[in-house]
This record gives C-alpha cells, sequence and structure tokens, in this order.
C-alpha cells in the first residue's frame, strides 16, 4: 500500500492527492510520470507527477475524475492507500539552461504537470511566464502556487469568470505579438490545446514542448500501446517521453489513438453507476 | 517388463470446438493410472540421454521410475532437486526438442512422454504433498535479482537454498514476468504459476513489485544499498514492430500488449474487469512463433469469428511448437503461410484490411532458413478489423541505459561469460532473454541457475 498523506478536492472534477512513496520521491524528476493502480484488477493508470517533496518521501499526482478508475479514486481519503505506485517513469523533461524567457501554457488539469517543469526553470534562473486556461473560474488550478515563482500569471477561462475571456491561444499570441521575447514554450493540457497552440507558436518559429499522456500499460516499453508518430518516426511515450517537440507530433494521429477504447470504456462506467 | 507401446499415453484434453471458447486449460492431464501406464513405457537406459537434453539437468529416469512405482511424491523430490518450477516446465517446455528428442523410445516410435509425467508429479504434489521445509543457515551474503520471470525466480531460489540473501525486484505490479504477462491461462494457469512462485517465496526470498530498476532505483544504488551481487533476468519485454505503413491505426495491437490485457490485466474475464480489450470479427496474426499463436488462440477465445495467422516463411519455418500449431489448427486458426504484409489498411483511422504480398522460397539466409522472395504483383488484401504484430521482441533498454560498464550486443543483449554468466561489469550477472533474445522458459532457468552457482562460488572463501 501506499499511503495517501494528503487528498484535496480542487474542483468538482479534479482530485490532488500527496502519496508516500519513497523510491519515485527520491530520484523523480520535473515531467517524469508515475502508474498508480486503485485496486486488484483494477486498470493501470499514468499520471504526470504535479509536485515531490524528496524530505517526506512524497509524490503528489493531480487526477481528473472521468473515467473508472479515476472515479473510485474519489473514495480513497487520507489514510487509505494506492494498491500500486510505480515509478518514477519517462525522461525529465529537456530543460535547458541556455533558456532565458520561456512561457509555459496550461489547459485545465496540465496545469499540474506544468508546474515542476516550470519551478525547475525558475530555480535554473531563468524569467517565467504562465498563461492557465480552465473552463471557468474554478477549474483555473494553481495560480496562486505558480505567482510564487512567475513573473507574469495570465488566466484565461471560457467563460470569463476569471482572467480574461477566451483560448489560451489568443493570450499567447498576444504576447508572443506583443514582444514578450519568450525564446521557448512549455505546453500540457488536452491534446486538442496542445495542437493549437502549436499552431501560433510554430507561426513564430517559438520551440514548443509539449508532454504527452497516451493509452498504456505498462510505462517502460513493453506494450507499445503508447505509440506515438514524432518527426515521422514511431516513439514510444513512456520511454522516449512524456515530452516531445511540439512541432514534430502528428497530432490528428495523437488524437485518433486516444479514442481507441472510448466504447468499452463507456460501458465500464455505465457499469459502476448501475 | 517395460511396456513396450510404441505410442505415449494420449493426453485427455478439451475438445476443439468446446475449448476454443473459454480459458480453461486446453490439456486436463493424466489421472494416476495414465502416469503409471507412460512411466513403465521408459526402460531405464544405460546412457540417459533424455538428460543430456534438459537444461536444467532433472534426473529423469529416476523420477520416471518412481512414477511407475506410484511413489509419486518421491518423484516430485527427485524433480525438485534440480527443477524449483516443474508444474510450469511440464507444460510449457519444448520437450520434443530437449529430453523427449533424445528419449532412446523414440528412435522406433515415440519418445517417453516425459513433459506430461512432470506436469502429472507436480500437480499430484499440488494437490496432496505437504509443504516442504527447509533449514538454510544464512551466509550473510545479499543478492538482488531483477525480474520476477522464469531466469530470475530460479536463480532467486537456488541462492536462498544456499543462505543467500535475496530480493527480487519486479517493475510490474505482479510477479511472474512472461509467465503472468504473456502465456495464457489456457496453456498455464496463473492459480498454478502462484503456487510455484510460492514455493520460491517459502525459501525466504523477498519479491518487492513496482520497482523498476533503471529508474526507481538503478544498478548501482543496488550496490549502495548493500547487495553484493546483482543478476539481471529482465528477459526481452520491448515489442519490435513491422514498420510498414499503417501500423499505428487503431486496431493494431503488439503481441506483448494484446496479451498483457488479456493475461496480467485479466481482460479475459470480459466485463468483470475495467482494463478493455477490442477484437473484431476478423483477426490478423502476424507470425508464426509460440508467442503468435498465443495471441491468435486468445483472440478466438475472446469471439472473433476469423483468425488468420500471417507468416512470410513457409510451414517447414515455422517457429512455433508442433503441438501449438496443431492445436491452433484443431481450434480453427487459418494459416496464411508464404504473405509478407506490406501495409495495414484504414478507414477513418481503423483497421479494415492487411495487405500481403505472396513469397516463394529461395536460396537458405543467415538464419539457414530458406529466404522468402516476393512473388510480383501478388498483392491482396485480407480483410481484418484487428491486427496483432507476433514477430519477436529485444531486450528492453532501460538497465543498459542506466549501468556503466554494462556492456551489450548491438541488438541489445546483454554480454556474459558463457561459463559464470557474469556481464562485463564485476559482481553483475544476466541470463534469460535479457541475454539471448526471446527464447524459452526453460532455456532462461538454466541460466539462471548456472548464475546462481557462479555467484555461489565466487563468496566461497
Amino acid at each position: 500500500m501506499y499511503k495517501i498523506l494528503k487528498k484535496e478536492v480542487m474542483n468538482q472534477a479534479v482530485l490532488l492527492f500527496e502519496v508516500e512513496a519513497p523510491y519515485v520521491s527520491a530520484r523523480c524528476e520535473a515531467g517524469q510520470f508515475v502508474i498508480v493502480r486503485v485496486d486488484e484488477d483494477g486498470e493501470r493508470i499514468p499520471l504526470t507527477i504535479a509536485d515531490y517533496d524528496r524530505e517526506k518521501n512524497s509524490v503528489t499526482i493531480v487526477v481528473q475524475t472521468v473515467g473508472y478508475s479515476t472515479k473510485l479514486m474519489e473514495k480513497l481519503e487520507e489514510g487509505d492507500g494506492f494498491l500500486d505506485f510505480v515509478g518514477p517513469l519517462g525522461q525529465p523533461a529537456p530543460l535547458q539552461s541556455s533558456w532565458k524567457k520561456v512561457v509555459g501554457v496550461a489547459g485545465g488539469l496540465g496545469a499540474a504537470p506544468l508546474y515542476p517543469q516550470l519551478k525547475k526553470l525558475a530555480k535554473m534562473g531563468c524569467e517565467v511566464d504562465v498563461i492557465i486556461g480552465g473552463r471557468s473560474a474554478e477549474f483555473v488550478l494553481w495560480a496562486d502556487k505558480f505567482a510564487e515563482f512567475c513573473k507574469n500569471v495570465y488566466i484565461m477561462t471560457d467563460d470569463g469568470s476569471l482572467g480574461g475571456k477566451g483560448f489560451v491561444t489568443a493570450k499567447l499570441e498576444e504576447l508572443i505579438a506583443s514582444g514578450a521575447g519568450y525564446d521557448h514554450a512549455i505546453a500540457i493540457g488536452p491534446l486538442i490545446m496542445m495542437k493549437n497552440v502549436v499552431l501560433v507558436t510554430k507561426k513564430y518559429d517559438l520551440h514548443t514542448a509539449v508532454s504527452l499522456n497516451p493509452i498504456m500499460i505498462d510505462g517502460t516499453g513493453m506494450c507499445g500501446g503508447c505509440r506515438v508518430t514524432v518527426g515521422g518516426e514511431t516513439k514510444f511515450a513512456c520511454v522516449d517521453g512524456p515530452d516531445f517537440d511540439g512541432f514534430e507530433v502528428d497530432w490528428d494521429e495523437a488524437m485518433k489513438r486516444q479514442t481507441f477504447f472510448k466504447e468499452e470504456e463507456h460501458e465500464c462506467m455505465m457499469k459502476l453507476e448501475s | 517388463m517395460p511396456n513396450m507401446s510404441p505410442t505415449k499415453v494420449p493426453m485427455p484434453q478439451q475438445e476443439p470446438d468446446i475449448r476454443n471458447k473459454n480459458f480453461e486449460e486446453v490439456a486436463t492431464g493424466y489421472t494416476e493410472e495414465m502416469a503409471i501406464e507412460e512411466a513403465t513405457r521408459c526402460i531405464n537406459c544405460k546412457h540417459k540421454p533424455c538428460m543430456t537434453g534438459c537444461p536444467v539437468n532433472v534426473p529423469i529416469p529416476g523420477f520416471i521410475e518412481q512414477v511407475a512405482a506410484g511413489n509419486f511424491e518421491a518423484a516430485y523430490e527427485i524433480i525438485t532437486s534440480e527443477n524449483a518450477l516443474p508444474a510450469i516446465c511440464g507444460r510449457v517446455c519444448p520437450q520434443e526438442n530437449q529430453c523427449e528428442g533424445k528419449c532412446v523410445r523414440g528412435i522406433k516410435g515415440e519418445s517417453v512422454s516425459i513433459g506430461r509425467l512432470e506436469r502429472f508429479v507436480a500437480d499430484y504434489h499440488m494437490k496432496h504433498g505437504k509443504k516442504q521445509t527447509l533449514d538454510v543457515k544464512p551466509n550473510g551474503k545479499r543478492v538482488a535479482v531483477v525480474g520476477s520471470g522464469p531466469a530470475g525466480i530460479t536463480c532467486a531460489g537456488e541462492l536462498a537454498k544456499k543462505g543467500f540473501e535475496v530480493t527480487i525486484f519486479e517493475a510490474l505490479h505482479k510477479a511472474g514476468g512472461v509467465l503472468s504477462y504473456g502465456i495464457p491461462e489456457f496453456r498455464l494457469p496463473k492459480a498454478l504459476v502462484a503456487k510455484e512462485l510460492e514455493n520460491i517465496t517459502d525459501l525466504g526470498v523477498k519479491i518487492e513489485t513496482n520497482v523498476v530498476i533503471g529508474r526507481s532505483l538503478t544498478v548501482d544504488d543496488l550496490f549502495d544499498k548493500g547487495y553484493d551481487a546483482v543478476f539481471l533476468g529482465t528477459g526481452a519485454g520491448l515489442p519490435n514492430f513491422l514498420r510498414i505503413p499503417g501500423e499505428n491505426l487503431l486496431g493494431v495491437y503488439s503481441a506483448n500488449e494484446f496479451l498483457t490485457r488479456v493475461n496480467l490485466m485479466k481482460g479475459y474475464k470480459k466485463g468483470e474487469v475495467p482494463t478493455p480489450v477490442k477484437v473484431g470479427k476478423r483477426v490478423a496474426v502476424v507470425g508464426a512463433g509460440n508467442v503468435a499463436m498465443d495471441a491468435a488462440r486468445t483472440a478466438k477465445r475472446l469471439g472473433a469469428e476469423e483468425v488468420y495467422i500471417v507468416y512470410r516463411r513457409g510451414a517447414e519455418e515455422v517457429p512455433a511448437r508442433a503441438e501449438e500449431v496443431e492445436h491452433a489448427k484443431e481450434e480453427g486458426i487459418i494459416f496464411k503461410l508464404l504473405n509478407n504484409p506490406v501495409k495495414i489498411h484504414g478507414e477513418d483511422g481503423w483497421v479494415k484490411g492487411i495487405e500481403v504480398v505472396e513469397q516463394k522460397l529461395g536460396e537458405p539466409d543467415a538464419s539457414g532458413r530458406r529466404r522468402p522472395e516476393p512473388i510480383e504483383g501478388s498483392n491482396y488484401i485480407i480483410d481484418v478489423e484487428t491486427v496483432v504484430i507476433a514477430i519477436g521482441q529485444s531486450p528492453n533498454p532501460l538497465i543498459r541505459q542506466t549501468t556503466d560498464g554494462l556492456e551489450t550486443q548491438k541488438w541489445g543483449g546483454i554480454i556474459i561469460d558463457e561459463e559464470t554468466g557474469e556481464s562485463t561489469r564485476k559482481n553483475v550477472y544476466a541470463g534469460g532473454d535479457a541475454v539471448t533474445g526471446a527464447a524459452t522458459v526453460i532455456l532462461a532457468m538454466g541460466a539462471g541457475k548456472k548464475a546462481a552457482k557462479a555467484i555461489a562460488a565466487s563468496f566461497e572463501e
């Protein structure tokens, strides 16, 4: 059992868990992920690490309760545990000390995995801005935590209930066009949002890293389910990524592959709800 | 007088049309009477050629003699003096190329069915036997074993018997390696794998799941934690793909993914577990090894109506065991031999067919098998919704990428001293598929045993 030290309901669809996982916390770096299982017979769920504390032996994950297994997580409380919690998996994010000014772009849940990357960059002496997007105010995550090290925190909501009204891409383009002088961008969020961010940054030749979270089982290169085409080559997101050059990712294929088990997932949810 | 029947006592089996709809074991095993009858076919010949065919040196005539006399527990003790996993080996060893391939009874007629007898003895012990306790004096040395497949568990068991304190680190949530994630329930029931694993943990071996060596810990970390030696039994887990257009369409699986979903993640219990497995009405499995047969027969059991084995070479070259091919054919698997896949066709992102080109056999190639050559203009499309790629696996690179001084072959296999199993890094040993590339359970066990011996010898002063 991997003990839950802290549980926080961030909004109606997002939960935070701080979990005791000494092997993971001792070695993990920004950009890496873990795989968790709630119970026997449960799915193996890949989740990018949102934070870690080497002294407390703890790792923080943030989960959107959209599927069968993540719904089961809602029932877990502090003091309970995850049955399995393995990592750190994947490559650390390839953050460069040569970057002077970086903009992070987060869509919804993407704020959580973006957080350790920007925090580390700030520590490395890089000037960091962040644009956080969400459906409405309550879906904007961690604006206060980003403010601790980001020079500017921009917020965008679909309904205008917090920050500007509209998509993160609008704010991003506005900043780039007005001469913000970024030398790199990192975008993490839903596939469609990352695809759209790249459409903007490509226009300005602003190199953009993205973090993928495709369907996978083992997370160690064994199943090959997480295949993604990058620069015309097949890569395994679990061992070659999860971070890739956003300019090179075949977004349409990645979005299609995400729908492989939609039907089965739906059947499973129906069962849980009945 | 030995029983001079030229044929083996037949193995009771589920009927093909029944078994291809369930996941229960195909072969149901000998009764006591059958086992005794088969055992009396052994003439206890002088030179015991069967033993030279066994990678772990089981005293075969000795255990068969006990079976013939009805002393099944005594037979079990003889087998397990050399082989810790008899229920598994009795089921999945390619006996026809090993012990049985050397049996003198095989010269005129069929060999003694050593595999079936081994299985009978192991199953008998599981039902009737008592737990054996072993009193070993600890020698104060600690060994870390990486991977809980056949190589790792054998090495761990042997070392524990010699007094070493052994911990096995397993990356997945369940121990067993390929025995758990790869070989299907209908060929190797998982309850039985669990029981044979228990025999190893009863010796004091600890198994830590959810630890990925090369990620959670490195080999150097293991030495820092005070382990005196490390054995790498990490297998060949990286799936090879065909590198043809359409391989990323929805409906294409690696055999590893397909079988892991069904076995480790229990997808065979459809509707009872959340891990999805999607199988079309028509399925093409590319490749013709044992893994391909497992995938094809699994697809059939999950409800596919037409299942094809698509293989670029001919019947002679099929690498799967004859028994597996036979079982697959009985269950209705359709063999498309001398057919080389060149493209997977899709519609709206989903597989709708696999294009193959017919082949003819030319001169032998580097592997000694006749080289398939395309017949110009013979392309055609087999309509399928699912494609499973089962053309082999390579060793996983995680450990070689994170361990200084560990040299590997170009294709990834760890380089070892053939005599001891020691790698180019001192006190780091390796064996099984991680060294040889995808091979058999029993060869991996033999390698684990050899390394255990060498590790023990290196600490004897």
